[in-house]
C-alpha cells in the first residue's frame, strides 16, 4: 500500500533559481537563503520518497489567459522544464508517475473533485525551485514528481478549505494505491508577498509565523482565513499559500513538526518553509513493508532533524 | 436588475478593492486585459521579441487593444496595465524584454528605484500599517511611498513611471 510519510512546504521565489543557475548561493544574500535548507536536503536524503506530490502554480508558462484549471493533475510520463524566458532552467526532465497519477485523478473525481488531467505540460519555476531547495541540483530528480499545479494567479483561486479537503481526497487516493510506495507531499509558494501595484513590497512576517504554527497545530482554522483576509494581510499574491493547504490535508490530524526556516527576503518575498511527518502507524500489522529503516527512521522522528543531521556525519 | 444595479452590485461585492495599491485580477479584470495578456504571453518568443522592439507600435497593431491598454504598454505604465486588466506574471515579460529584473519592475510600480526598494526589502518589506485598508483606521494612511490606485488618470499620467523605466539602467539578473 502507498503511504504518505510527511509533507513539506517550501517558497518558489524564481530568483532562488536564477542564483542557482547563476552560480551565486554563496553571496552572502543568497547563503542566508540557501542555509535554511541545507537539513532539509539531509531529511530529504533520508526520507527516500519513491513519489513527491508537488503542488504549485504556473507563472503563465503552461498556462496562459487562454486556459485557467483550478486543479490541474500531471498525469504524464515526464514533464520538461518551461522555457521562462530566459531558455528551460538547467534542471533535470521532472519524471512523472502516471499510473499513481492517474489513480489519484479517478479516485478524487469520485470524490467530487473535479479536476483538470494534464497529458503535456511544462513545469516552470513553481515547481523545479522547491524540487532544488529539496534536492540540491543532482544530474537527474532522485525519484518520480507528480505535479498539481493549481490556480493562484486569476482571482479567485480555491478556497483553503476547499484545498484542505482536496488534501484529504489525495491521501484516500494513495492509502488505497496497492503499490507500496513512501510518498511526500509538497506545498509550495508563499509566504507573504506583494509583486503588484503600488504597494508592492509588502511582508508581514506577523502572519507567516502564526500560519506556520497553524500549519503543525490547527490548520482546519487556517482553512477559515479568507481571501481578502490573505490579500490584505500576507499581500496579494502571499493569497498562494492556500496551496500549502492541499498538503497539509493529505497528511494525518496530528503530525510532528520536524523543521522550520524562515527569512526576509528573497527578492520580493518572504521564504517559509516547514517540514511535517505522519506519526509512525500504530499497530505493526498496519505498517507498511516499504518501510526501509523503520527504527532508524521513528529515532529520527523522535529527535527532530538535528538528529537527523548529526547521524549523517558519522 | 437594471445595469445600474448589476454594477452597484458588482461594487459592493468587490471588497478586496478597499486594500490600498492593489489590483485584484479577478474576473472582470481577465477578461478585459485578456488581449493585453496575450500580447505578453506572445513575449516568451525570441522572434516577437525581435518584432516588438523594432517597431513596437506595429507589433502591437496583431492584439485587439484598446488604446488605453496601447498607451500603457507603449509608455511601460505597469501600473497602468493591471488596472486595465494585466496580470503580473504576464507583464513582467515585457519587463523582461527590456531587460529589467522583476525587482526592477516591481520598484517602478511602487514609485520607488530600485536601490531604494531593495533595501526595503532587506529591511524587512514594506509594512502592513498604513497600508491594510482605505476604508478603515488606516484610510488616512498611504502605501508609502507612493499614492495609492486611487488617482486620476490625469494624476496618474503625470506620474507615469514610463520614462524613468526606459532611462533606468539594466541591472542585477534578469530574473531577481
Amino acid at each position: 500500500m502507498a503511504r504518505i510519510i510527511a509533507g513539506v512546504t517550501s517558497s518558489h521565489v524564481p530568483a532562488i533559481g536564477a542564483a542557482i543557475d547563476l552560480k551565486k548561493t554563496e553571496e552572502p544574500y543568497w547563503k542566508r537563503v540557501f542555509s535554511g535548507f541545507e537539513k532539509s536536503k539531509e531529511w530529504m536524503a533520508n526520507a527516500k520518497p519513491d513519489v513527491v506530490i508537488a503542488v504549485y502554480n504556473d507563472h503563465a508558462s503552461a498556462f496562459s489567459v487562454e486556459l485557467i484549471p483550478t486543479f490541474a493533475l500531471g498525469c504524464a510520463a515526464e514533464f520538461p522544464p518551461a522555457d521562462e524566458g530566459w531558455g528551460p532552467r538547467p534542471v533535470p526532465v521532472v519524471k512523472g508517475h502516471p499510473e499513481l497519477a492517474s489513480h489519484i485523478a479517478q479516485s478524487v473525481i469520485l470524490d467530487e473533485f473535479d479536476l483538470t488531467i494534464v497529458n503535456k505540460m511544462e513545469v516552470d519555476h513553481g515547481l523545479t525551485v522547491p524540487l532544488n531547495l529539496m534536492f540540491g541540483s543532482p544530474p537527474e530528480w532522485p525519484c518520480r514528481v507528480i505535479p498539481l499545479a493549481v490556480n493562484v494567479v486569476m482571482y479567485p483561486p480555491p478556497t483553503g478549505h476547499r484545498c484542505y479537503m482536496l488534501g484529504r481526497a489525495i491521501r484516500k487516493a494513495v492509502n488505497s494505491y496497492p503499490e507500496d510506495l513512501r510518498v511526500v507531499v509538497m506545498g509550495t509558494g508563499g509566504m507573504s508577498h506583494q509583486i503588484s501595484g503600488p504597494r508592492a513590497g509588502l511582508i508581514k512576517s506577523k502572519f507567516d509565523k502564526a500560519y506556520l504554527d497553524g500549519l503543525t497545530k490547527d490548520p482546519k482554522e487556517l482553512t477559515r482565513i479568507s481571501h481578502v483576509e490573505f490579500m490584505r494581510e500576507a499581500g496579494a499574491e502571499g493569497i498562494e499559500m492556500v496551496m500549502w493547504l492541499i498538503m497539509r490535508g493529505a497528511l494525518d490530524d496530528k503530525v510532528k513538526e520536524v523543521y522550520r526556516f524562515y527569512t526576509v527576503p528573497a527578492s520580493n518575498t518572504a521564504v517559509g518553509h516547514i517540514i511535517l511527518e505522519n506519526l509512525e502507524p500504530k499497530t505493526k500489522s498496519r505498517r507498511p513493508a516499504s518501510l526501509r529503516g523503520g527504527a532508524t527512521r521513528k529515532r529520527a522522528a523522535a529527535h527532530g532533524i538535528r538528529q537527523v543531521a548529526v547521524r549523517s556525519k558519522q | 436588475m437594471t445595469a445600474a444595479e448589476a454594477s452597484a452590485k458588482e461594487a459592493k461585492e468587490k471588497e478586496y478593492d478597499d486594500i490600498p495599491g492593489t489590483f485584484v485580477f479577478d474576473a472582470d479584470r481577465s477578461r478585459r486585459g485578456y488581449h493585453l495578456n496575450m500580447f505578453c504571453m506572445s513575449l516568451m518568443k525570441a522572434e516577437n521579441r525581435r518584432a516588438f522592439k523594432e517597431n513596437e507600435a506595429s507589433y502591437l497593431d496583431r492584439f485587439a487593444l484598446t488604446p488605453e491598454q496601447r498607451e500603457a504598454i507603449l509608455t511601460r505604465d505597469y501600473n497602468r496595465m493591471l488596472e486595465l486588466g494585466g496580470n503580473i506574471y504576464f507583464t513582467a515579460k515585457l519587463g523582461a524584454t527590456d531587460g529589467h529584473s522583476f525587482q526592477h519592475i516591481a520598484a517602478i510600480m511602487t514609485g520607488s528605484t530600485q536601490e531604494d526598494y531593495a533595501k526595503m526589502m532587506l529591511a524587512g518589506g514594506r509594512s502592513i500599517e498604513g497600508n491594510r485598508s482605505k476604508s478603515g483606521r488606516d484610510a488616512a494612511a498611504k502605501p508609502a511611498p507612493r499614492r495609492t490606485a486611487a488617482k486620476s488618470a490625469k494624476t496618474r499620467a503625470k506620474s507615469s513611471p514610463g520614462p524613468t523605466a526606459k532611462r533606468a539602467k539594466k541591472a542585477g539578473s534578469k530574473r531577481g
